[in-house]
């Protein structure tokens, strides 16, 4: 441990001088003058009939990166997956005790609260889902806050209702859809003749919630993906508790 | 229709599809769908390394074409040195689906729609011009790698090795992304070529920490040591059919990225990044052959050969000229597909005998004559022997080092010892040879838990292992000369940047004649010499005179013992080792 | 005053880049360490974008702004957003690897998980 930590203070002092150096050639914070995202603020509206800027790079002017990180989440998901899942057809037993024996709590506030809540943030999920490309929202953050419904749902009522809201079958199938989606979405540009991630659908007009041709529909996939993969990343998460309590 | 984006979305949708119908298709549908998409994505590879012949090739995504030299989209900037690594990760995917397809006793769509994640990672990865790109698609390497380490684990070893990985990994990448951000403030750009111009030959502080931290990232991932500790865990942790692939193609995709960042982003060499990476390079070519040899844990010990391999490579790299570069290019394609089949004849012993431990698997081996021959040659080949793309990425590299009489010490070294001990293993488990004790001290028996009931080999591993061999003798046709005129693209960014931004016609260097290879050959011949007469000696120590037995051990117990135990295997020394590492790196590139 | 102000989100960043690593290297429990390197991760958001940040203008999006009002550079935002799925991901499989840890071993503590070294 001795070793570890000297060997970490002079690693440390090393890498804060290093960045302090760094640190005093970047601009002063409030004074960035770079051309990239100047020529974006400029141009996405005209261009992707897009409102919000940070979407039209996100899945238009970038959409390759974009591409790669819904597919870490698709990736990840998997990966915790097969660390935790027994073996391939675990799924199914989600019948076991372990699961019925959750019950539903006996707070009324809870229930109530639940019932309340879910529709407002089933409602607000897709509402930033569908409008990434007009104001601040997208299929990313959309999708997280989808996600959170069945979750809350299981808080309030009991595993089975989960269960029969968000089955694994589903939260698979969604989140492949997601994923393999954007993938069909980009092979559009290529069908009509183009690149691949090329924007070919009819652009519609700024603010409207739709518009920006192919933002909208990657903005959904995205959201699908997330929503299902989160969902499922919860549930095996759940699974794990619950076998272990009993 | 361009080639180029169906590199990366062919797989990913295979892979979206396997991981939906999972359990709802029959294995072998799964297997043959898996095997098919790699298949094609290795004659993708191939057609691009074919057409990137007379020159780079530019693709941008979204039809997003510069304007007015401005880059706003992202592209996909294909030299040939990238469409032949993209091409050798897309030939060791295919042998490791062809491996693992009757490897697991259970089926499992999601192992191989990790794999396909996995190829399409490092395809985007060899191939794009951007520089946030190459991190987007490092972090899919990384994320799919961890989950492919993890997969069997349900022993406290393997997931160990996959903290490690997944720890030490995400420390460094977000440290290169800390990098890609300062870069960005003082360029506003990310695209490669794009900054290069922007930078415009002015490095200052900012530059050359920013640069230091974006390589930091690539070079954990290139297991140069002090930042290397993760890589053997995580081979003892992986399956097989996932290690050659790490050994074969994510180290060297490190690598890949140092060398393409300098050579895109400076046209003068950086000061200080020479004499910095040579020193690593060296380094890490002797730390890596001293462990190697210390192993008995058969897939750890070619974990570190590929780290002492790693360093070579990186003395190629760090010298930051043409013949530097081919020979590293030339080494890397031959040792990918050496080093995969090495891995794939354990894999095929840890099946049939149940083991991975030198010690315990003594003399069992002796009934498989033709699984020894193959190990054999495998061994002979890592020791730089004709005719493999390894012996002319050698000979280049031994030649292109000509002034540099430590890091040419350093790269013999790691030739010598690695090959000595896969024949040091190969005459113990196959021949019977040798003393039952360790070579080393310290490290009792580690072995790992078979992954299938033992049985006979079937074809499938066979044919993977054979393809592999066929592969490393085939790079050996590579042209030296082509490898040079590429390394010259490769090192020059103004003439890319014209290419890439302004649309202008690739440029077309002349390359030097390569050395005749008659000094090459005895070169190898010595190598191969002083390999098994290494492994001979290690073997029959026991008929040895006691005071040279004796002397030997005297100098090598000790050294052995000291760097065990300074691999813990704790995940905190190796932040630790990763900190301080970091620190040395922006020293030097700051001091030169 | 402003001048300290203008340089403290870099060093902010760069004090929670060190403290990160840090935590990791003192870390006796996997989730602690887990959470250490989600703050450095946390690091280059800040770096990013206090780089991208252009005083005096408004958020990059144009549906109740006129074209042509200063905005900060969208491209950083874009940018982190993509970080931000990389380290929720990276943070869900480690987690994963440490209920299965605590599972199988029965501890957190990262000096009583070391099965290979040498």
């Amino acid at each position: 441990m001795r070793l570890r930590l000297v060997l970490f203070a002079a690693g440390a002092l090393g890498l804060g001088a290093a960045y302090f150096a760094a640190a005093r050639g970047l601009p002063p914070v409030g004074g960035y003058s770079g051309a990239y995202g100047e020529v974006l603020n400029a141009v996405s509206v005209g261009e992707r009939h897009a409102t919000d800027v940070v979407s039209a790079v996100n899945f238009d002017y970038r959409g390759l990166d974009t591409l790669g990180e819904e597919f870490i989440l698709f990736a990840s998901v998997l990966g915790v997956a097969t660390i935790l899942r027994k073996q391939q057809g675990d799924e199914e037993d989600r019948d076991e005790p372990a699961w019925q024996a959750r019950q539903a709590p006996d707070s009324d506030a809870v229930r109530v609260l639940g019932v309340w809540l879910v529709p407002l943030t089933v409602s607000f999920g897709l509402y930033m889902i569908s409008h990434g490309a007009v104001s601040p929202g997208g299929g990313f953050q959309g999708g997280v806050v989808l996600a959170t419904a069945p979750l809350v749902i299981y808080l309030c009522a009991t595993a089975k209702t989960f269960l029969r809201i968000a089955p694994p079958w589903l939260t698979k199938a969604a989140e492949a859809i997601g994923a393999g989606g954007y993938v069909v979405i980009g092979c559009l540009g290529v069908l009509a003749g183009k690149q691949f991630l090329e924007n070919v659908l009819p652009l519609g007009t700024p603010g409207a919630a739709w518009s920006s041709g192919t933002i909208l529909f990657l903005n959904l996939t995205v959201g699908i993906a997330v929503a299902a993969g989160f969902v499922e990343l919860l549930a095996i998460f759940i699974e794990e508790v619950l076998r272990r309590e009993t | 229709m361009h080639l180029a984006p169906w590199t990366v979305a062919l797989p990913l949708a295979c892979a979206a599809l396997l991981a939906a119908l999972a359990e709802k298709i029959p294995r072998t549908v799964a297997d043959l769908l898996a095997l098919t998409v790699a298949a094609a994505n290795t004659a993708l590879c191939a057609l691009l390394f074919r057409e990137t012949r007379s020159g780079p090739v530019v693709y941008w995504f979204g039809g997003i074409r510069p304007r007015q030299g401005v880059s706003l989209g992202i592209d996909f900037a294909i030299d040939r040195i990238g469409a032949g690594l993209a091409t050798l990760s897309a030939v060791l995917i295919f042998s490791a689906l062809l491996f693992a397809a009757r490897y697991f006793d259970k089926p499992q769509a999601s192992f191989q729609a990790l794999l396909l994640v996995f190829l399409a990672a490092l395809c985007g990865f060899s191939l794009t011009g951007d520089l946030f790109d190459l991190f987007v698609f490092f972090e899919l390497m990384s994320a799919t790698a961890v989950g492919l380490c993890a997969y069997k684990s349900r022993e406290v070893g393997p997931l160990q090795g996959a903290i490690n990985f997944a720890v030490t990994n995400t420390a460094g990448a977000f440290i290169t992304l800390t990098g890609i951000a300062l870069l960005y403030a003082r360029t506003g750009a990310l695209n490669l070529s794009q900054i290069s111009r922007m930078l415009a030959g002015r490095h200052d502080a900012l530059v050359l920490v920013g640069f230091a931290f974006v390589c930091l990232g690539f070079l954990v991932k290139a297991a140069i040591v002090p930042f290397h500790f993760w890589l053997a865990d995580a081979h003892a942790s992986a399956p097989t059919p996932v290690c050659i692939i790490f050994s074969g193609a994510m180290v060297e995709a490190g690598l890949y990225a140092v060398a393409r960042l300098h050579g895109a982003l400076f046209a003068t060499p950086l000061p200080g990044f020479r004499p910095a990476l040579l020193a690593l390079g060296a380094i890490t070519c002797v730390v890596g052959a001293a462990m190697c040899y210390a192993q008995r844990h058969l897939k750890r010990l070619l974990a570190f050969s590929t780290i002492a391999h790693a360093g070579a490579i990186l003395c190629g790299i760090a010298l930051l000229t043409p013949e530097g570069y081919a020979g590293a290019a030339l080494y890397v394609a031959g040792h990918g597909a050496i080093k995969a089949g090495l891995f794939l004849c354990v894999g095929m012993l840890l099946h049939r005998l149940h083991s991975v431990d030198e010690l315990v698997l003594h003399g069992r081996g002796q009934g498989l004559p033709w699984l020894g021959a193959l190990f054999a040659a495998l061994g002979l080949l890592l020791a730089g022997t004709p005719p493999t793309a390894m012996f002319l990425g050698e000979s280049m590299l031994h030649h292109a080092l000509r002034e540099h009489a430590v890091a040419r010490l350093a790269l013999a070294i790691a030739s010598i010892v690695t090959a000595a001990a896969v024949l040091r293993a190969c005459g113990r488990i196959f021949l019977g040879w040798g003393p039952r004790e360790p070579d080393a001290p310290g490290g009792g028996e580690s072995d790992e838990e078979p992954e299938t009931v033992p049985a006979r080999i079937p074809w499938s591993m066979w044919a993977a292992a054979t393809l592999l061999l066929a592969g490393a003798i085939a790079s050996g046709f590579l042209s030296r000369q082509q490898a040079s005129k590429e390394a010259m693209r490769m090192l020059d960014p103004h003439a890319f940047a014209t290419q890439v931004l302004d649309g202008a016609a690739p440029s077309n260097p002349e390359a030097a004649t390569p050395e005749p290879l008659g000094p090459a050959l005895w070169h190898s011949a010595g190598t191969a010499a002083g390999a098994l007469a290494l492994a001979g000696l290690t073997l029959g120590r026991k008929r040895l005179p006691g005071a040279l037995r004796r002397a030997c051990a005297g100098v090598w117990e000790p050294f052995a013992s000291a760097l065990r135990g300074l691999h813990t295997g704790e995940v905190g020394d190796q932040v630790a080792w990763l900190a301080f590492g970091a620190a040395i790196l922006c020293g030097a590139m700051a001091l030169g | 005053m402003s001048s300290i102000l203008a340089w403290l989100p870099y060093a902010v960043a760069g004090w929670l880049l060190l403290w990160g690593l840090y935590g990791i290297v003192k870390s006796r429990n996997l989730v602690h360490l887990i959470i250490c390197l989600v703050i450095l991760q946390s690091s280059t958001y800040v770096l990013l974008l206090a780089i991208g940040y252009k005083a005096g203008a408004v958020a990059p999006v144009f549906a109740d702004m006129p074209l042509g009002t200063p905005a900060v550079d969208p491209v950083v935002q874009a940018l982190m957003l993509t970080d931000i799925v990389v380290e929720a991901t990276v943070a869900a499989l480690l987690l994963a690897l440490a209920v299965q840890v605590y599972q199988r071993a029965g501890s957190l503590d990262p000096r009583e998980l070391v099965r290979l070294e040498g």
